[in-house]
């Protein structure tokens, strides 16, 4: 690793600090934006405080302060993982997001994977045989993939599989009360997940093939796909040791742009499937008008997603020794 | 046919009769049209043209590396005794890199971006002979020190994009050596290059071509490196040969009046590609599809009369001499001298 | 340019579907005079149990087929109003960071980027909680998620236009900043972002029935997404509520899909030729 590539990753960290905090800002501005404060929520709760008590509450959570104090309050709060409180929950805002993360998590990043490499291995094979009717076929169903949204594909495969074949699970990640092997558990998880993520990736399938034909079509009119011809390598050598690693660079590129969405369909598809992610948590949280956690939900995820570019950005330093120069 | 360009006995390259045509609804065009040509051991052959002549399309055919868009035919093309008129993929594969190879006119857009110096080379050098990673490594910067690269150890490590445009074009030149070659295609070497480096690269592939005793066959468009590099030449005027001979022969007494145009109008540099600069010579060359039905040079030329524009004249040996023109009215010798 | 998008089979293809989709929700009124939330029979009535009923009724028995034409409506006004809203915003902010560059861009791209890192349809929700469902604030948290795009591609192509010669010259004259931007930048850097607006539409359409699916559609208004969403307690058993609007939200994606790769590959004559 040179100078050029620290000098361009720490620049790429300082951005990302800077978009955190105005996430952070734009939170606090919403939770403004609710009518009526955690106080009156309490209060409409509980429905036995005077005006006393929630005057007293207020002083303690500091609510009657300037605006600008309350936004330098909620800052340094969240930067020490203060998220606020949940009384809804009776638990902070933080442990409960935190241990609905893992399914989110496991969710997207299975998704993406299965995206890419589906959505590649189409692209790339279309290329290869452009405009003759394979090409044509994947281009169709690709066309139909992409104008399906995601809770139209979950509540398709749930009536295929589950109602009709009866096959797979239709909901929740793990088989409730039956003592398994570590083994047994990753494959009852794994089962679990076989709709949700289908039903998440089959969308980006269709956006990954799109662009890995396209970008395959431009790598091969290169003049290095040409060298590499002249060089006396065999079609397939070409194709995987000189083309795809360009190809896939827009496919990399597009994975870190669409990575937020991914967070956002998983709201759906953890509420038809029933997982235990924080999208599902958001969605019920709604419906209870608990703001705060609502909130966490986002900001913890615009974390997360943050994170995840970071190391997207690695991962195409990795693949392409060129951005140093175009920074 | 007239075997042209003086074929010396048991030629490296020997080829007869080429034509690229553009495959087209309405019939197919001949980019190059019944090109005839050979390339001895150590010799070198320009073949040199403007911009639209079919000089790379030629090489890039020999390779079998033209889009599919475009046919190859060709009575007869042997290399180094094998048979290459209609080679399968398995066999021009087998060719490519270990007999011919092929330098290009561009090297960072001709070197793949994403890949380091180290594996470009080792790549080439382990397709064409079973030597282990370590093995490949030393014969790479062996490669590397025969092109002349400077601390060649630390250059294996670099990608393209860090090397500056000469130094590209000697990691080119290594790779295609490393398959050891008979004959090399050098397409334009040296265009994308500035002067000076330019002259260090023509330099070098003069001394290898020497020391290993490789045919070359060097295209370009620049008489000035015709007259440094070449042994032979080949003037290429819209897909066809029209004079083929020694280099001091042909640019002491040029016969075709193309050929005497061409050095009229930079007799000691380069002239730009495109035709419109060619002050001396007016009118532009034809493209393949709207080429007059004789002499394609007929519609630009002083000395053209009625047969010029009825037939295509061939391309003749002349008697005692190792020259070839394609001219009804030559221009004669004493004209020039 | 309208007709080399006829002229693609793509264009065609889309350009019918859309005027079928039209179609819907002008007749609308016509068809079905009593409204979509008319109890017009029993219950869960497979299509074509009943002659006249042609896609069946829904959980209280209203007629599924005039529920989809009404929903025709809310799905292509909110998908324009907040396509034009999304446009109006990203392109003020992307011509403006573009053309000023520096500290400017600078501040307006973080905002940008900041928008881009938050899941857009989890902020969605949020907003329309927040502001309560109603057609217009759905309208307005689309077009809150949805401008970042159009900001960026817009100001790439400012920064494009702006090194030309032509603006070059607008400024050596003296001509103000905000009418150079107004008649000379945005003409020329607009047609990428046009492009860009058929799918922007079809992605408002997409959100716009998640968030009825949800539960957090406007309750005063039919739309597709409503009718999903009053389907999915009983999918098991009668899933064509659920499937019957969602094809046609496949169905008008599809077509504005369609008519946008034909408008681009109109637009850039150079790409169809691979």
């Amino acid at each position: 690793m040179n100078r050029h590539l620290l000098n361009y990753l720490g620049w790429r960290l300082l951005q990302s600090l800077v978009v955190i905090t105005i996430v952070v800002i734009g939170s606090f501005m919403l939770l403004h934006l609710v009518p009526g404060d955690m106080v009156d929520v309490l209060g409409g709760q509980r429905g036995d405080m005077d005006a006393e008590l929630m005057a007293t509450l207020r002083t303690r959570y500091g609510l009657d302060q300037p605006m600008l104090v309350q936004l330098f309050n909620y800052v340094t709060g969240v930067l020490q993982g203060d998220l606020g409180y949940s009384f809804r929950n009776s638990n902070t805002v933080l442990s409960l997001v935190l241990q609905r993360l893992p399914a989110t998590i496991l969710l997207v990043v299975c998704s993406v994977a299965v995206a890419v490499f589906i959505g590649t291995l189409a692209g790339v094979f279309a290329a290869r045989h452009v405009h003759r009717p394979i090409d044509v076929i994947i281009s169709m169903v690709v066309l139909v993939f992409y104008a399906t949204p995601v809770f139209m594909t979950g509540l398709g495969l749930v009536i295929i599989f589950s109602v009709k074949l009866k096959l797979l699970p239709v909901g929740g990640l793990i088989t409730p009360g039956v003592d398994m092997t570590t083994l047994q558990l990753v494959g009852d998880v794994a089962q679990h997940l076989i709709l949700p993520v289908l039903s998440l990736s089959l969308f980006y399938i269709a956006i990954y093939a799109r662009l890995a034909r396209a970008s395959m079509l431009q790598v091969l009119n290169q003049d290095y796909i040409r060298t590499a011809y002249a060089k006396g390598l065999g079609t397939s050598h070409v194709i995987i040791g000189h083309a795809l690693r360009n190809a896939l660079l827009p496919v990399v590129t597009m994975v870190g742009l669409q990575i937020a969405e991914l967070f956002g369909g998983a709201v759906l598809t953890e509420t038809i499937f029933s997982l235990p992610g924080v999208g599902r948590l958001a969605y019920d949280s709604v419906f209870e008008r608990d703001y705060p956690l609502i909130l966490g939900v986002l900001l913890v995820c615009s974390f997360v997603i943050i994170l995840v570019n970071l190391i997207i950005d690695l991962i195409y330093t990795l693949l392409d020794p060129r951005v140093e120069v175009s920074r | 046919m007239t075997p042209s360009a003086s074929a010396p006995k048991g030629a490296l390259l020997d080829v007869e009769g080429l034509s690229i045509l553009i495959k087209d609804k309405r019939g197919d065009v001949r980019a190059v049209d019944d090109v005839s040509f050979s390339v001895a051991a150590g010799e070198t052959l320009a073949i040199v043209g403007e911009s639209g002549a079919g000089k790379s399309l030629t090489a890039l055919a020999l390779m079998r590396l033209l889009p599919k868009t475009l046919g190859v035919e060709a009575k007869r093309i042997t290399l180094a005794g094998q048979d290459l008129t209609s080679p399968s993929e398995l066999d021009i594969r087998k060719v490519r890199g270990s007999v011919m190879a092929m330098i290009f006119q561009d090297p960072l857009s001709a070197l793949n971006p994403v890949l380091t110096v180290e594996r470009q080379l080792v790549e080439a050098i382990r397709l064409h002979e079973t030597i282990s990673r370590t093995d490949a490594r030393a014969r790479a910067l062996e490669l590397l020190d025969m092109v002349r690269i400077p601390a060649a150890s630390a250059r294996l490590g670099e990608y393209p994009h860090r090397l500056s445009g000469g130094m590209r074009q000697r990691v080119m030149i290594a790779m295609a050596l490393a398959g050891r070659p008979k004959l090399i295609l050098a397409d334009e070497p040296t265009t994308a290059l500035d002067v000076t480096i330019s002259g260090q690269i023509l330099d070098l592939l003069k001394e290898l071509q020497r020391d290993l005793g490789l045919g070359m066959l060097f295209i370009t468009h620049d008489l000035h490196v015709v007259r440094s590099v070449a042994h032979r030449v080949a003037v290429m005027y819209s897909g066809r040969v029209v004079e083929s001979g020694s280099v001091a022969d042909v640019f002491e007494r040029p016969r075709h009046p193309y050929t005497e145009g061409l050095i009229q109008a930079r007799p000691h540099g380069s002239f730009v590609t495109d035709g419109h600069r060619l002050r001396e010579i007016a009118g532009t060359v034809p493209v393949p599809a709207a080429r007059p039905p004789g002499c394609a040079f007929e519609p630009r030329c002083v000395r053209a009369e009625a047969d010029c524009r009825q037939v295509v004249p061939p391309l003749v040996r002349e008697a005692g001499t190792p020259r070839s023109l394609a001219c009804f009215h030559p221009l004669q010798q004493e004209q020039y001298a | 340019m309208l007709r080399r998008v006829l002229l693609s089979p793509a264009g065609f293809v889309g350009l019918l579907l859309l005027l079928m989709i039209v179609g819907m929700a002008l007749s609308a009124g016509y068809f079905f005079p009593k409204g979509p939330w008319a109890l017009v029979a029993r219950p869960y009535m497979w299509p074509g149990q009943r002659p006249g009923l042609l896609f069946g009724t829904d959980s209280l028995g209203r007629d599924i087929l005039a529920a989809i034409f009404y929903g025709s409506r809310v799905s292509l006004i909110v998908g324009l109003v907040a396509t034009v809203c999304a446009l109006a915003v990203g392109i003020t902010v992307g011509s403006i960071a573009g053309y000023f560059g520096r500290g400017v861009d600078a501040v307006l791209m973080r905002i940008t980027d900041a928008f881009q890192t938050i899941p857009g349809f989890l902020f969605a929700i949020v907003l329309v909680s927040i502001l309560s469902p109603s057609v217009t604030n759905i309208v307005i948290a689309i077009a809150v998620v949805s401008w970042p795009p159009v900001a960026r591609l817009t100001r790439a192509e400012v920064l494009r236009v702006r090194e030309t010669e032509y603006v070059q010259s607008c400024k050596i004259i003296g001509m103000s900043t905000p009418r150079i931007i107004l008649t000379q930048v945005l003409p020329n850097s607009l047609s990428p972002v046009i492009v860009v607006a058929a799918v922007l539409v079809a992605t408002a359409i997409i959100t716009e029935a998640g968030l009825s699916f949800l539960g957090l559609g406007d309750p005063n208004v039919m739309s597709w997404g409503t009718l999903i969403n009053v389907g999915r307690p009983s999918i098991r058993s009668t899933w064509f509520i659920c499937v019957l609007p969602g094809l046609f939200v496949v169905m008008t994606v599809l077509a504005l899909n369609l008519l946008g790769d034909a408008i681009n590959d109109a637009l850039n004559p150079h790409f169809r030729k691979r």
